[in-house]
Parts: C-alpha cells; sequence; structure tokens
C-alpha cells in the first residue's frame, strides 16, 4: 500500500505515522512490522531491547487496520495515535509481557496487572514493541547497570546512551521505536535524550500516574514520554496523562492543551532565564557553545533572555543523594522473595526467614542497588534522621523557592541538560560520584517536581556527539515547554537542514561479525 | 518454659503502685482495605481478599480509604479526642513476611485523633478517668501460621503459612497515656476499659468488636513503682490479649510477677510478654528497648488526610448516644434500682430489655423476664442471653397470655421451653400441649360441686363467713383438673356458687 520503503517509514515521526495511518496511505500493521524488522536488524548491537513483543504489538496492529478498513463510527473515534507503536521502559509492569526493572531479583517475574500508562496506550490501541533495557531499578545514567548488559548509543556505540533510560532513548535514537516510555528520578528521561540527541519530557510530578512504574523514589519518580520530535512528546503526554484514582499524588488538572502549545508556534515576549549556577564551569565547551547559540535563536525570534539566579541549587545533588536512597531503601524492601521473582537458599546454616531474604537480596541485587540501599537505610537510622533525610527535605524547600524566584523572573528556564556529551562504555563505572554528577542539571526539577523537556541542541564540535538543552517550567506550566521547545526545534532543524539524527551514523544490520568494533562495554 | 516467681496479689499491692497503659487495635468494619480495593472479609479462603496491592507487587500505590479515615475520626471523636485538621502516613520499615512490602503504612507522629479521655465506671460505680495519648490509623499485616513446630511458634516450626487476607485491613490503635492511681483495682479497670473501647466501637457501628476474631486486640503495658515515688518502673507489653477476662488476669499477673522480680533486687526487662490463657501466665516474648529502629519516615506515596472542620462537625453529629450516657439515660426511663441495674448490665441483657419495651412490654416484665428465666435458661446454655434465641415479640406474647389468663406462669415457663425448641409461636405451643388454663366454667362447676360434696363442713363454714376455709375447696377443685384450672376463677365460682360476697 505504501509508496515508503521501510527505512523511510521508521523514519517518520510519530505525528507524520498518525497522519499516514489516518489517511490509509500505510497500515499499521506495515509500520508496527518495519519498527519489529529494524530491532531485530540493529538490536544485537544497540540491546535496547530486553523483550520484544512482536505478536502482541502485530496484533493490536492489525485490529486498528481493521477498524480503520471498516470505517464508521468505530474508526471515527480511534485515537489520534492509534496504530502507532510504543516501546515501553521495563519498570512499568505489563501484562502479557516480562517486566525485570533491569535486575536479576524479577528475571521471569510477570506482573498480573498493567501500569495506568499501559492501561491508556493499549485504550488508544498503540502497538507495544516491547521493554527497553535500563538501570537496574533506574539507578544510575549510563545503563551500564543494568543487570542484562549495557545499551550503547547509536551515535558512537563505545558509548553510553545515558540513563537510566538509556534503553528507551537508544530505542528512539535509532529507529527501533518513534516513542517510548522513560520513566525520570533525577534526569532518567533528560539525560538519555540528551546523549542520544532525542526528546524527553519529565512532566509536572503528578501529571502522568505513577500507578504501576517500579518506586525507585516516590517523591521524584514520574513517567514522562520519549520521542523524536517535541509535537512527538507532547501527543503522548495527552495519552498517558491526567487523573488516576490509584495515584493519591496524581493532580486533577486535564493537561489537555499540551498539543495546542506545541504547534503554537511563537515565543515572542517570553521571558527565558538562564540558571547562572547551570552552565560555564564544569560543562564542557561544545556543550556551552550549542547552549549559546541556542540562547541566541531564541533570542532572534523574539523572546528575551534574562539570567536568574539558584543560589542553593549547589546543595541540590547532595540532597538527593540522600532523599532519593531513603526511600529506595524502604520501596526495594518489598523484594525478598517470599512472594515473587527470584528466591536463593544459603548454601548452608539454617534456612531461617531472614537468611533467604539475605541470601536472595545479595544475589540478586547489583552493587548499585545496594549502595543505595545501604546509603538510605543509613540516612533514616534514628539519630541520623534529622541530619540527613530531615536535612535534605529542607533543601528541598530552598530549591522550590530558588525556582519560584526564579520563575517570578522568567517564564521559562533554560540550561544545558547534561554537563558533557555521551562518555566511553565503563569510564565512570568505578567512579559514582562522577556518574552522580552527570545529573546536576537535571535533579533540580524532581526536586521540586517541576516539568522540564530536554530537545537536540547539536553537536558538541570537539567530539560531534549529541548535546542536550533543556527547558524548565513552574509546576503543571508542561503546555509553556512544549511551546518553546517546538519553537526552539523548528529553528535548529531550520539551521541545520533537518532534524539532527538525520546526521547520525547509519546503523546496518552486521553483515560482517561486527561484535570487535563494540567490544567497549566493561559489564 | 522456666515458671516465674509470682508474689501474691495483696502483698504487691501493699509494696508497690502500679501504673499501666494500654494499646488497643481496633479492626474496622469497612467494605474495602485501608489502602486498596480488596474486600474486608474475615475467613475466607486464604489468600481470596487480595489485590496487586494487598501482596506488595511491584509498581503499586496505596490509596487511603475515606470510610476508614470517617471511622477513625468518629473513633477519637468518641474518646473526646481532638481531631487533627491534618495528618499525614509514615512508613515503619521492618522485614517480616507477614508484611508484604517489608514496611508497614502507619501514622507515627500525626495521628488523625488525640488528646482525649474517657471515664470508665468500676462496678461499684466509681468512675475513673482514662487519658488517651491517640488515636491513629494504619494497615493490619497478614496473619502467619507456624506449622510443625511445638509451640506454634516460628521457632522451631518446620514452615510458615501466610495469609495476606488480613493484610490491609484498616485498624485504629487506641494509646493511652500512662495510667496512675488505679491501685489494686489495676486489673478491674484494664478489663473495664478495654470493655468500654469495645462498646464504644460496636455501638459507632465501625467495628465488629468481636474480640475471639481479633477485632479487638489489647497489648497491656504493666510497670510498678514503690509507694510515693514519682519515677516509673521498667514496663513490660503483654501482647494480644484477646478477651476480657484474659486482659483482667493478665495485668493481675504482670503485676504479681514484676513485684516478685523487685522484690528480688532485679530489674525489670524492658520486652514484651506473651499471654498464656490455659496457665493464665506470660512468658517472654523478645527483648523491645526504645531504640527499635523502624526508621520512619513520611509516606512519600500518599498525600496528607485533610479533616474539614465542617466535616468533623457533620461526623460528631451523626454520632450515637454514649454508651454511658445511655445507661444512665435507660435506667432513668425503667426507674431500676442502681443495683437492679448493674445486675441487668453485668447480666448483658440491657440491649434485649429494651427491645422488649419498645415491642410493647412494662419495665418490670421485661426486666422479669430477662432476668429471671432467661438468663437461668441462658446460663444452663453457656450462651449469652440475647443469643438464646427469644425475641423480645416472644416476650410480650408470652406476658400477655400470662395477663389475660390463658396461661399461668408455670405453663409460660414450658411454653418458652417449646419457643426454644422451635415448636413455634407461643400461642401455638399453648395450644399444641394443651397448656391452656381451663377457662370453660362447666368442667369448672362439676368439679367445684363434687368438692363441696366431699366436704360439706368446709362448705358450711365459708357460708358462715369463714372465708379463708375456700382453700380446701379450691384445693380439691385444682386436683380434680390436674392444676389446668385458673385458681382465681375457681375461688370466684365457688364464692358464686355459696352466693358468699368475696
Amino acid at each position: 500500500m505504501t509508496e515508503l520503503n521501510n527505512s523511510e517509514l521508521i523514519r517518520l515521526s510519530a505525528a507524520q505515522l498518525a497522519a499516514k495511518l489516518a489517511a490509509r496511505e500505510v497500515t499499521s500493521v506495515e509500520v508496527t512490522q518495519a519498527y519489529l524488522d529494524r530491532i531485530a536488524d540493529v538490536d544485537g548491537q544497540v540491546n535496547a531491547f530486553l523483550h520484544v513483543n512482536a505478536e502482541e504489538a502485530l496484533a493490536v496492529a492489525a485490529e486498528v487496520d481493521a477498524i480503520r478498513a471498516a470505517g464508521g463510527a468505530e474508526a471515527e473515534a480511534l485515537h489520534e495515535l492509534a496504530g502507532v507503536p510504543i516501546a515501553v521502559k521495563d519498570l512499568i509492569v505489563t501484562i502479557g509481557q516480562p517486566t525485570t526493572a533491569g535486575s536479576k531479583i524479577l528475571e521471569g517475574w510477570h506482573s498480573p496487572y498493567d501500569a495506568t500508562v499501559i492501561k491508556r496506550l493499549r485504550a488508544a490501541k498503540m502497538p507495544i514493541l516491547g521493554k527497553t533495557n535500563l538501570d537496574e531499578f533506574a539507578m544510575g545514567s549510563s545503563t551500564e547497570h543494568s543487570a542484562y548488559g549495557p545499551t550503547r548509543n547509536p551515535w558512537d556505540l563505545d558509548r553510553i546512551p545515558g540513563g537510566s533510560g538509556g534503553g528507551s532513548a537508544a530505542a528512539v535514537a535509532a529507529f527501533e521505536a518513534p516513542l517510548a516510555l522513560g520513566t525520570d528520578t533525577g534526569g532518567s528521561i533528560r539525560q538519555p535524550g540528551a546523549v542520544t540527541g532525542t526528546v524527553g519530557m519529565k512532566p509536572t510530578y503528578g501529571a502522568v500516574s505513577r500507578y504501576g512504574a517500579i518506586a525507585m523514589a516516590s517523591s521524584l519518580d514520574q513517567i514522562g514520554p520519549v520521542s523524536r520530535t517535541v509535537l512527538d512528546s507532547a501527543l503522548l503526554q495527552e495519552v498517558i496523562g491526567g487523573h488516576d484514582p490509584f495515584d493519591s499524588t496524581s493532580l486533577t488538572d486535564p493537561f489537555d492543551t499540551l498539543v495546542a502549545a506545541a504547534k503554537t508556534g511563537n515565543v515572542t515576549g517570553m521571558k527565558i532565564g538562564i540558571i547562572k549556577e547551570l552552565h560555564g564551569e564544569g560543562y564542557q565547551a561544545g556543550v556551552e557553545n550549542r547552549f549559546n547559540e541556542s540562547l541566541e535563536l531564541l533570542k532572534e525570534a523574539g523572546a528575551e533572555i534574562v539570567e536568574v539566579s539558584c543560589p542553593n541549587f549547589k546543595y541540590a545533588l547532595g540532597a538527593y543523594y540522600l532523599i532519593m536512597p531513603s526511600e529506595v531503601s524502604s520501596n526495594l524492601a518489598k523484594f525478598d522473595g517470599v512472594r515473587y521473582g527470584l528466591r536463593v537458599l544459603p548454601k548452608d546454616g539454617p534456612m531461617t526467614i531472614e537468611r533467604v531474604m539475605a541470601a536472595t537480596r545479595a544475589a540478586g541485587f547489583g552493587d548499585e542497588v545496594k549502595r543505595r540501599i545501604i546509603l538510605g537505610t543509613y540516612a533514616l537510622s534514628a539519630g541520623y534522621y534529622d541530619a540527613y533525610y530531615g536535612s535534605a527535605q529542607k533543601v528541598r524547600t530552598l530549591i522550590q523557592r530558588d525556582f519560584e524566584a526564579a520563575f517570578a523572573q522568567a517564564d521559562v528556564l533554560i540550561s544545558p541538560t547534561a554537563p558533557t556529551t555521551a562518555f566511553k562504555l565503563g569510564e565512570k563505572l568505578d567512579d559514582p560520584l562522577a556518574m552522580y554528577l552527570n545529573d546536576v542539571a537535571t535533579i533540580p526539577a524532581n526536586m521540586a517536581g517541576i516539568p522540564g523537556l530536554s530537545l537536540p541542541g547539536g553537536l558538541a564540535d570537539e567530539d560531534g556527539l549529541p548535546v542536550g538543552i533543556q527547558l524548565l517550567a513552574p509546576a503543571r506550566e508542561d503546555a509553556r515547554l512544549y511551546r518553546v521547545g517546538a519553537v526552539l526545534e523548528s529553528l535548529l532543524e531550520e539551521k541545520w537542514g533537518g532534524p539532527l539524527l538525520d546526521r547520525a551514523p547509519v546503523l546496518k544490520a552486521p553483515v560482517l561479525d561486527s561484535s570487535s568494533t563494540i567490544a567497549g562495554g566493561s559489564n | 518454659m522456666s515458671t516465674d516467681a509470682i508474689l501474691s496479689f495483696e502483698e504487691a499491692m501493699e509494696k508497690y503502685d502500679p501504673v499501666l497503659g494500654f494499646e488497643v487495635h481496633v479492626e474496622l468494619n469497612t467494605k474495602t482495605k485501608m489502602f486498596s480495593s480488596a474486600p474486608n472479609v474475615f475467613g475466607d479462603e486464604p489468600n481470596t481478599n487480595v489485590n496487586e496491592v494487598d501482596l506488595g507487587m511491584p509498581g503499586v500505590l496505596p490509596v487511603v480509604n475515606k470510610t476508614a479515615v470517617e471511622s477513625s475520626i468518629k473513633i477519637g471523636l468518641a474518646l473526646n479526642c481532638k481531631i487533627a485538621e491534618s495528618c499525614r502516613f509514615a512508613r515503619k520499615n521492618y522485614f517480616y513476611p507477614d508484611t508484604p512490602k517489608n514496611f508497614q503504612t502507619s501514622q507515627y507522629d500525626e495521628p488523625i485523633a488525640y488528646d482525649g479521655y474517657l471515664d470508665i465506671e468500676l462496678s461499684d460505680g466509681t468512675v475513673f478517668r482514662v487519658e488517651i495519648e491517640r488515636a491513629h490509623m494504619e494497615e493490619d499485616a497478614g496473619k502467619l501460621t507456624h506449622m510443625g513446630g511445638a509451640t506454634g511458634r516460628i521457632q522451631g516450626a518446620d514452615y510458615s503459612l501466610v495469609d495476606y487476607n488480613r493484610s490491609g485491613v484498616p485498624l485504629v490503635e487506641i494509646v493511652t497515656k500512662p495510667i496512675e492511681g488505679a491501685g489494686s483495682r489495676a486489673p478491674e479497670l484494664a478489663k473495664a476499659y478495654v470493655a468500654a473501647v469495645r462498646e464504644i466501637v460496636k455501638n459507632l457501628g465501625v467495628s465488629d468488636a468481636k474480640m475471639e476474631r481479633g477485632n479487638v486486640r489489647c497489648d497491656a503495658n504493666v510497670s510498678l513503682r514503690p509507694h510515693g515515688r514519682e519515677r516509673f518502673g521498667i514496663r513490660s507489653e503483654t501482647k494480644n490479649v484477646n478477651s476480657l477476662r484474659a486482659v483482667e488476669h493478665a495485668v493481675r499477673y504482670e503485676i504479681q510477677r514484676h513485684a516478685a522480680v523487685l522484690d528480688s533486687g532485679e530489674p525489670v526487662i524492658q520486652e514484651t510478654r506473651h499471654w498464656h490463657e490455659d496457665t493464665r501466665t506470660t512468658t517472654s516474648g523478645r527483648a523491645k528497648s526504645d531504640a527499635d529502629d523502624y526508621r520512619y519516615f513520611p509516606e512519600p506515596d500518599l498525600v496528607p488526610v485533610l479533616a474539614s472542620r465542617e466535616w468533623v462537625e457533620e461526623l460528631r453529629a451523626t454520632l450515637p448516644e454514649p454508651p454511658a450516657a445511655r445507661r444512665k439515660r435507660l435506667q432513668a426511663d425503667w426507674g431500676y434500682s442502681d443495683l437492679e441495674f448493674r445486675d441487668v448490665v453485668n447480666a448483658g441483657v440491657m440491649d434485649s430489655i429494651e427491645e422488649t419495651i419498645a415491642a410493647g412490654a412494662s419495665a418490670s416484665v421485661a426486666r422479669k423476664w430477662w432476668m429471671g428465666e432467661i438468663v437461668g435458661r441462658a446460663k444452663t446454655a453457656d450462651v449469652d442471653p440475647s443469643e438464646l434465641g427469644v425475641t423480645p415479640e416472644t416476650i410480650v406474647e408470652l406476658n400477655k397470655l400470662v395477663e389475660g389468663g390463658k396461661i399461668n406462669n408455670k405453663m409460660a415457663s414450658q411454653v418458652l421451653e417449646g419457643v426454644l425448641a422451635g415448636e413455634g409461636t407461643p400461642a401455638e405451643i399453648v395450644e399444641k400441649r394443651g397448656l391452656a388454663v381451663v377457662s370453660d366454667d362447666g368442667p369448672l362447676l362439676e368439679a367445684i360441686d363434687a368438692a363441696l360434696a366431699a366436704q360439706p363442713d368446709v362448705a358450711e363454714k365459708i357460708r358462715s363467713g369463714k372465708l379463708q376455709a375456700i382453700g380446701a375447696i379450691v384445693g380439691g377443685v385444682m386436683k380434680a383438673t390436674r392444676g389446668q384450672a385458673d385458681a382465681g376463677r375457681v375461688k370466684e365460682l365457688i364464692l358464686e356458687k355459696l352466693g358468699v360476697e368475696g
């Protein structure tokens, strides 16, 4: 039916695919099969997927095609994204597919229920291509902490795709999916977006239900879209967002003007604030250059650039690494081998419940997870609580106040998403603190519960790798990010003469054994 | 199991002053659980009333049950507590397989109700005020059954079974302030306090309040100090004392045990104790120190519970009359003496009497039946009088039959027996068993004629005005009718026959 070949089809944005599906220029089965073929061709190199859900995805696609072919009211009622495939971070539970959270402790576990966002994808009839790789329980900035091997960056297979949602970002960047779901606790959607040249949105805390996202740090976690264009993320957030009675922290706001905002097309008169503390020293020169270039483009488009200061951001990383592990230590207590998942019996000695739990957790969790559980257990302990968890909560309040003051001066704030471009696999694996610093610019948004969007800002001069630009807005003002993001994206693409991903190296199905060229990982 | 030394209660009281404290857990009878939509039902097949939330599956989130919050506020109000405008849940972290998340979601430093009191009336009418520290919301744990061991405890068991049906059942934990000054009445007060709490939650309709099902569970704290000393002694906490009688016995036993320990010069160990109903003793549980580290922190998956003043007042307006006030009112309405009323209360027939009066009986008739015939039969059958199967309507009907002269009291007892045996209504039983007082004057007159003819001298005495002689004739008639005649009527007919004014 289609005149496009598969390699052209998979490079279309979700919005373009949706238009072609609606116009019946292409079928969902063709699109879904094209993506499944792409996964088969390149995922051996990228390792973005932990599970491919071909059969179910094709069945959903066929159902959409049948409805469209039949026409009438049911076809009219189809969601705009019906038939557009999507990949799901393997932290989000799904009936019919395994959910591992990137951990051995859940290997082989099947959820008996669907996450709320999955229910909404199913209601919109979006074929789910599979589950994507991540740092174990979303703890990491490189996807190297996955128990199932690292994901590789499609721009350079020797480099990390960011994390924890490296699988979702790499899948979208490598044209293995047009859309993906991620989760963002300290930057796990935005930082992978930055280093893979894709768009990643962390919505306002509570804008998308967390029910069914395996909790890392409940007060910081947020599900959000991963895509290749700003408009695509807006489309996806409207599918998955909105109030959910199963999540008490879910907002009742409708968040239904996101797509319209992405199509607004101007920033004239908007005030855009540069956060003094989130660029300059510690940021790679090529990142700074691309950041400044974006500022220039926004200024030319009629925005006013102002500088704001958030003096308490210097405490954000430290406070984050107390609050997050505290919540982790409690949230991960349930993985004990009693009811589901891995169960490991002690090799010798008495077979008590405590010893079975201990043996299971010792064998099932990786080092980074254990590190955070120990840190959090300590931070919550009697006698330390006030100094650690208590103080960190105070810092959190100070960060919120910094944002309030900043948003009194600017409509949106802007910064680089990450201080550097993608580093090499293994480079920071032995230095947790260096790894944690990757999230210095993304963490404040989680601490304050505000939305943050990362979009491609070009390639760093020194290494030719993608740079991410982060936009931040006040809580509930997600629409503002889509509006500014879409304008900046179009200005940049105009400058580049097309999407940034057009300049990524072409991944091809391996004809020869190419494993020698991608053996940079140390996992 | 070693046996602890104890002092006699009297000697313990001579030397020491007991201080008590209670944590009473009340299971709420909401339709669904505290944080999930799974049914809150007792006694079903294990692990059937559970969903992914109750099992602590990955990714689940809690949602607070609004009815449970309402019930908690009602309990707080009935305990004369202040209700927090905003309060939060916290996580109490500990690894144990009856707690699927390995933390319990409970209120910690922000209870929904606090600073209340409850006036407890002891058996002699003395009123003792118990101060309430707090009443907070939490979720119940699952139920573990340890198999294969001798003690039923986890130590020594081959394996354990866990039923998560109870996991997530809403609980309100009511914590008293230290109770001082009860002296030798401490055991009685303990029982009366738990009874009062149980009565209140039952009266509110927020709990089934069945102690034998664990709907109301009591942890009793006891410490002793020498008379005159202000500082409290070291306490023990006897867990899960699950009947009113056991509460009284456990407190009494712990006072005696503490006294013996203190007498020996040893310090009391701060620990939990297990109550054994069979031996009426406690044994050492696990050492419990105030340093137990549950790493409490605010539950990040829940938003604060807000109780607007309007809502609290709305709920206050729906509260039923407090049990103590109701008792005062009923006693006044019924005109019972203090002794009569206390007996009624202690026999557990106050509600039945109220219902019987409502059904049409007088207060004295209702008391006569419930405190006489029915209590006696209940004792024999070893059940509560209210569970014997006697309805207020039965009493009213029986009483009408007696007052109308259809049956006498002796027959009424037989009719009641028939009702309890399921033979039908009182009227039907009277019919079936042929119990009716003979009311057709024909056979009676015949019997009277015969009796008068048999004792002409007595008849003459009556005619001459010696009315007390009539008993001999009545006795003859009753004998002839095998007791079925109405003696009053017989008397009337005899006088009529002899032409004497009665």
